[in-house]
């Protein structure tokens, strides 16, 4: 074990964070400035008033943003993004099954855990800085806050107006729907990196390291483009997140899996690969299903209206990309593989998913199933790949959302309507420079974690499974067994 | 001819296959199973509550083997089998009456 007091320090400032959170967000405190799209009339700052004090008053500015949109067409915009933002809520019930499926029996428990705890620690993190820090308002491109608190004063008139009203968003959604729909983006960032990791990663150092890199890694690469920084003035464009949320992911995903290691007798001392299945491949296609159907809601959603063109068109690329990423990697599995490999297949359908997701609003039908069916031979080399240079991805968690995810952003410059090498450029810059930051970022903290706290089981524990390593639990307590060579190896 | 039954670590089987497999013993039997003896299991908890879950998972492997080959193939089990941990397991050694091939009818030693 490391020496004592050391491997508590990430601990112990996750936790003085917490706290912090904890007392923010009970706390009466008023927004200051309404955050949010850039460009949007800012609200001059009010006091953070308790009960018995009279509202303040309404600015002209902003009575008459609100009156912009009818009530009719508010309540419509609002109640969409709110579905949508459930939609990408049970991606997490997706991300939960898919990885279950994919990784052994022993560590379900485990695997389960991390999927369930990342929601948590996302909408908190997200309530504590994360939001704050993604839309900072006016800032200086590079890093914003944009303050503590997400209550909004309900006697605060000019506050509620604001940002309740169809002035805020440009009548498409109140700062709450805002809020709880970007939320749910963030913890989907965290969850691609658990399933990378899976199967060897100590519980609490994944834990300590998914808050840092949600509250921190995550929202400060959003700001540069969605919150008005220095990329979206570059111009570089990314509708759903491509890159601020897959590719994000999927960098912290890639340098968790180096820094780790391979699991235990994944490879050969001469180079040969043991696959280790999964133990439920009908868990892993739930997943999946479950995913395509979030997506409804990840990319409908990023509309941030209910436009009848714009997202009827988003939903159609959106699907149609799937499609053609499950026929390219199955068409690619069976031809390249020798039989169609239904894990292929599946990862796939996610490949088409993130390839789209740059610029679905963007693209043709034509473009979408062309970018999906591309997404979804790339994904199948990239697994070979990864597993060439020895990088273990238990759910080829890198393979769809790092190289689909940069594929889906350079599309953008190569098809549909922005299409263009001077677009393409700037794609380039935005990939280059999200996944550069968030590999620094991530890196780091892996190490220091790993220095501190320690990163990965013993060896006797991966063996036994983390089920009752990290939990003294069975998730299939009439135990199953499989004797497949690596499900059991005892040396690297 | 004899009839060799060994508990092993499931962790173990791919070691003592690959052994046997190098002594030219080709054939045997796995049967996963659960059992207990100095090991007395583990504890899981539960939703507050433990629970003491007295069965471990073990692997049974049933190999015949000829007059010849039984001590290398004991020697074989027992080091490649051996983690020196509580848990390693047992074998024990049968008398073996007839044995059968039963494609062609080979009988005894000829079936091994």
């Amino acid at each position: 074990m490391k020496a004592g007091w050391i491997r508590y320090v990430p601990v112990m400032l996750m936790l003085a964070l917490l706290c912090l959170a904890a007392g923010d967000l009970w706390g009466q405190e008023a927004a200051t400035e309404s955050p949010g799209m850039p460009g949007m009339p800012g609200v001059a700052e009010v006091a953070s008033p308790g009960t018995g004090q009279p509202p303040a008053e309404v600015t002209a500015a902003v009575e008459e943003a609100a009156a912009a949109v009818s009530q009719e067409l508010f309540t419509v915009n609002n109640l969409w993004m709110m579905i949508a933002t459930a939609l990408v809520f049970i991606m997490h019930l997706g991300f939960a099954t898919l990885e279950t499926g994919l990784t052994r029996a022993k560590n379900t428990v485990n695997v389960l855990f991390k999927n369930t705890i990342i929601p948590g620690i996302g909408l908190l993190t997200y309530g504590l800085c994360g939001f704050a820090i993604m839309y900072p308002g006016e800032f200086n491109g590079y890093f914003g806050y944009a303050g503590w608190g997400i209550t909004i004063d309900a006697s605060n008139a000019e506050a509620v107006t604001a940002n309740l009203t169809s002035a805020y968003g440009d009548g498409g959604y109140t700062w709450y729907t805002d809020f709880l729909f970007q939320g749910m983006f963030a913890a989907t960032a965290a969850t691609i990196v658990s399933g990378a990791v899976a199967e060897r990663i100590k519980l609490n150092s994944f834990l300590v390291f998914s808050v840092f890199f949600v509250s921190l890694s995550y929202p400060i690469t959003g700001s540069w483009k969605w919150g008005g920084g220095w990329l979206d003035e570059a111009g570089f464009i990314d509708f759903a997140g491509s890159t601020l949320v897959h590719a994000v992911g999927g960098v912290g995903a890639l340098v968790g899996a180096i820094i780790l290691g391979p699991r235990l007798g994944k490879y050969a001392r001469d180079g040969a690969v043991q696959p280790i299945p999964g133990h439920s491949m009908p868990l892993a296609v739930i997943g999946v299903f479950l995913l395509w159907l979030g997506w409804f809601g990840f990319n409908g959603g990023s509309v941030l209206n209910a436009d009848p063109a714009g997202v009827s068109l988003v939903l159609v690329t959106t699907s149609m990309a799937a499609a053609a990423g499950a026929v390219g990697a199955s068409l690619t599995s069976w031809t390249i593989g020798g039989k169609p490999d239904l894990s292929m297949a599946l990862n796939g359908i996610l490949a088409g998913l993130v390839g789209i997701t740059a610029g679905a609003d963007l693209m043709t039908v034509q473009d979408a199933v062309i970018i999906g069916f591309i997404a979804g031979i790339l994904v199948y080399f990239s697994v070979i790949f990864l597993d060439k240079l020895r990088i273990d991805d238990p759910v080829g968690a890198v393979s769809v959302h790092l190289v689909c995810g940069i594929w889906g952003t350079l599309a953008v410059g190569l098809f549909g309507s922005a299409k263009g090498f001077e677009q393409l450029g700037k794609q380039v810059l935005g990939a280059v420079s999200v996944c550069a930051f968030t590999a620094v970022f991530a890196t780091v903290l892996f190490l220091v974690i790993k220095v501190t706290m320690g990163l990965r089981v013993s060896s006797e524990e991966e063996i036994e499974g983390l089920d009752l390593g990290e939990h003294d639990m069975a998730a299939y307590p009439d135990f199953q067994q499989t004797y497949i060579k690596s499900y059991h190896a005892r040396e690297i | 001819m004899y009839m060799i039954e060994t508990i092993i670590r499931p962790s173990a089987l791919d070691a003592v296959k690959s052994k046997l497999t190098e002594l030219g013993i080709l054939g045997c039997t796995a049967i996963e199973c659960k059992g207990f003896g100095k090991q007395k299991g583990h504890t899981e908890r539960y939703r507050g509550g433990r629970m003491d879950v007295g069965f471990v998972p073990k692997v049974q492997l049933k190999i015949a083997v000829r007059e010849e080959d039984l001590e290398r193939a004991i020697e074989a089990i027992t080091t490649s089998a051996r983690s020196g941990r509580v848990g390693d397991g047992k074998l024990f050694v049968y008398g073996l009456k007839r044995v059968v091939r039963i494609r062609t009818g080979e009988m005894d030693e000829a079936a091994l």
